[in-house]
């Protein structure tokens, strides 16, 4: 009996073996053309994954990351009672939140409105100049920003001061500059973020519109009854993704324009990171700094995409 | 849709008129105030110091002067940074679409076995992360640590681009690919002859995109790049913008530097080539939004 079996499946796999292989070399091409992205995605993104190890061991330059000595959570419980860790924990989340509040809805009216304009020479002006600040990077916005806002020559603070105020120091005082850092950033991203709702509207219908102005709806009633419910599931998406970038505060943005002077209100995880790691050398903390990020980061986007299909989205994945 | 028009030109009651009077002119001053802060950038750098102190509301130049620019183009290392970044953007562009199209036409080709599972490793890579420190080690240990090729190799494909092209391939009509392999071409052949011909404002999109991410990168040059020699244009502006502040306190530079046209200039530098070249390149981006975005 076993013979048997024996005899009957070694055949078989070799077939299936040669079936794979003349699969394989029937397609070489195609999988050849992969190899580029998967050499990529494994040193650039995967070793690195494995790398964060590193955040339980005692790096030990002179033998790399493998083999360095596992110190279980020594780094961690270091981490937990360092001040500064709950401090760039709180200010990377407040900063995020406050973006999500306000940038969020902010493109999608922009949209409605946009939407609602008739000439369509007068929309494409409106559209090509919001979208100019997505193309500039975070430096130049930075001197735009010390342009426009300085105390003395800008014209903001001139504006303020035309009605009787003090000057603002709104890159210097810590109490304006996350402010500062908010608006910027929705000065910089909305234009661009009411493409992808623009989209959205562009496929609705239109025979929906004239069923309800025959029915008597006024143009508020369209908006309601008719084009929310259209963009719904794109304004979802867009929420599922915002919310999975939670831990991303902006750090470019942030790193470009922040300064000792606001580091209590303006140090998120990422300059901290950078700080503790490149500049100092603490690389086994910094690494469960990040670690600790991506973590949470991970299970926000599961979480976002958990609760979109609950209420019968698509989700993202 | 003539018809909705007509009838909505009838019904348009005052409510009507009004929202549509306000909803113009709020869109206006939102273009305005994305346009304005540029003209004021620009019009500081070409005053002289002293009428840009004087005055706080910069609609034209009251003294003209080119001393910013003049200073920034005899100043070596912006030649250095500039040469740095088009040899990134270009040799990395091209890299980038090479490895995309590649990536992406093989992806989206559903009956080929593994696709699915090679495409959710590269779509979890955009979910999590080894964190910016591993990743630091892995550049540093390959040894591209202040090299311009540190802005180029790790930065070779974006997944999201990737998935926005792969999305556009497997839109494309099936009866197109199969007549030509029945002519008999080979994938690669189909890959050269018929998908690139006709997907081509896509890919004119997903280069675009990869082109403003390198001419505008910060993050792969302040995490991998220190030496001088190697700066691309974005971390040159940064030490204009904020560096010489620090210079002139141990009294090393001269009070000009400080000043906000010199400064406006050399952010002048840094956008003008993406101005010029917005117009041409601007329906592109558009339309490459909308085809990515459905299936984002």
């Amino acid at each position: 009996m076993s013979v048997l079996i024996h005899k009957s499946a070694a055949p078989k796999g070799n077939t299936r073996r040669e079936k794979l292989g003349a699969y394989l070399w029937k397609h070489k091409y195609m999988y050849m053309m992969l190899i580029p992205a998967i050499i990529y995605y494994v040193v650039f993104c995967y070793v690195p994954m494995f790398g964060a190890s590193m955040a339980f061991k005692k790096f030990n330059p002179m033998v790399g990351i493998w083999g360095s000595q596992w110190v279980g959570l020594k780094w961690f419980q270091q981490l937990f009672k360092l001040n500064k860790f709950y401090q760039v924990f709180w200010n990377t989340i407040y900063i995020s939140c406050i973006r999500l509040l306000f940038g969020f809805p902010f493109p999608i009216i922009i949209a409605l409105m946009l939407n609602e304009i008739r000439k369509p020479r007068v929309k494409r002006i409106i559209q090509t100049s919001i979208y100019i600040p997505h193309f500039i990077s975070w430096v130049v916005l930075g001197g735009i920003l010390t342009n426009l806002l300085s105390a003395d020559n800008g014209i903001v603070n001139a504006a303020i001061k035309a009605l009787g105020f003090k000057p603002i120091g709104f890159l210097t005082d810590s109490r304006y500059f996350i402010p500062t850092m908010v608006v910027s950033m929705i000065w910089k991203t909305f234009g661009w973020n009411t493409i992808i709702y623009l989209a959205a509207l562009t496929s609705v219908d239109p025979q929906l519109y004239e069923a309800a102005i025959v029915d008597g709806a006024n143009r508020w009633e369209q908006l309601v009854h008719i084009t929310l419910p259209s963009i719904s599931s794109t304004i979802v998406i867009m929420l599922i993704m915002r919310i999975g970038s939670l831990m991303q505060a902006g750090f470019e943005q942030i790193f470009v324009m922040y300064h000792p002077g606001v580091y209590g209100v303006a140090d998120i995880i990422d300059t901290y990171v950078y700080r503790i790691g490149l500049q100092e050398g603490k690389f086994e903390l910094a690494s469960a700094v990040g670690l600790f990020k991506s973590v949470i980061n991970f299970a926000l986007i599961v979480g976002a995409n958990k609760v979109a299909r609950l209420f019968g989205e698509e989700g993202v994945y | 849709m003539m018809i909705a028009k007509r009838k909505n030109r009838i019904r348009r009651s005052a409510g009507s008129v009004i929202f549509d009077t306000l909803n113009l002119l709020i869109l206006c001053l939102l273009a305005f105030s994305t346009i304005y802060p540029f003209w004021d950038t620009l019009v500081v750098s070409f005053s002289s110091l002293k009428s840009y102190l004087s005055s706080s509301v910069h609609l034209w130049p009251k003294e003209w002067s080119v001393e910013g620019y003049s200073y920034m183009l005899s100043n070596p290392l912006l030649w250095t940074s500039y040469g740095n970044t088009l040899f990134i953007t270009i040799v990395g562009t091209c890299i980038n679409m090479l490895i995309t199209i590649m990536t992406s036409y093989v992806l989206s080709k559903t009956y080929l076995r593994g696709h699915r599972v090679i495409t959710f490793l590269c779509v979890f890579t955009m979910m999590f992360s080894g964190g910016i420190i591993p990743t630091y080690m892995v550049i540093k240990d390959i040894g591209l640590l202040n090299s311009v090729w540190a802005m180029i190799i790790p930065t070779a494909i974006s997944t999201y681009n990737m998935i926005i092209l792969r999305n556009f391939f497997s839109a494309m009509p099936r009866e197109l690919e199969e007549s030509a392999t029945l002519d008999g071409c080979t994938e690669i052949g189909v890959l050269f002859r018929i998908v690139l011909p006709v997907s081509l404002p896509a890919i004119t999109t997903v280069t675009l995109f990869y082109a403003v991410d390198h001419w505008n990168d910060f993050f792969s040059a302040i995490m991998y790049i220190n030496r001088q020699k190697s700066w691309p244009l974005q971390l040159f502006l940064r030490s204009m913008l904020y560096e010489n502040e620090a210079a002139y306190q141990s009294g090393g530079e001269s009070l000009f530097l400080l000043g906000q046209p010199m400064k406006m200039a050399a952010v002048m530098m840094a956008i003008i080539p993406i101005m010029c070249a917005y117009p041409f390149f601007q329906k592109y981006f558009t339309k490459g939004v909308m085809t990515g975005a459905i299936k984002g």
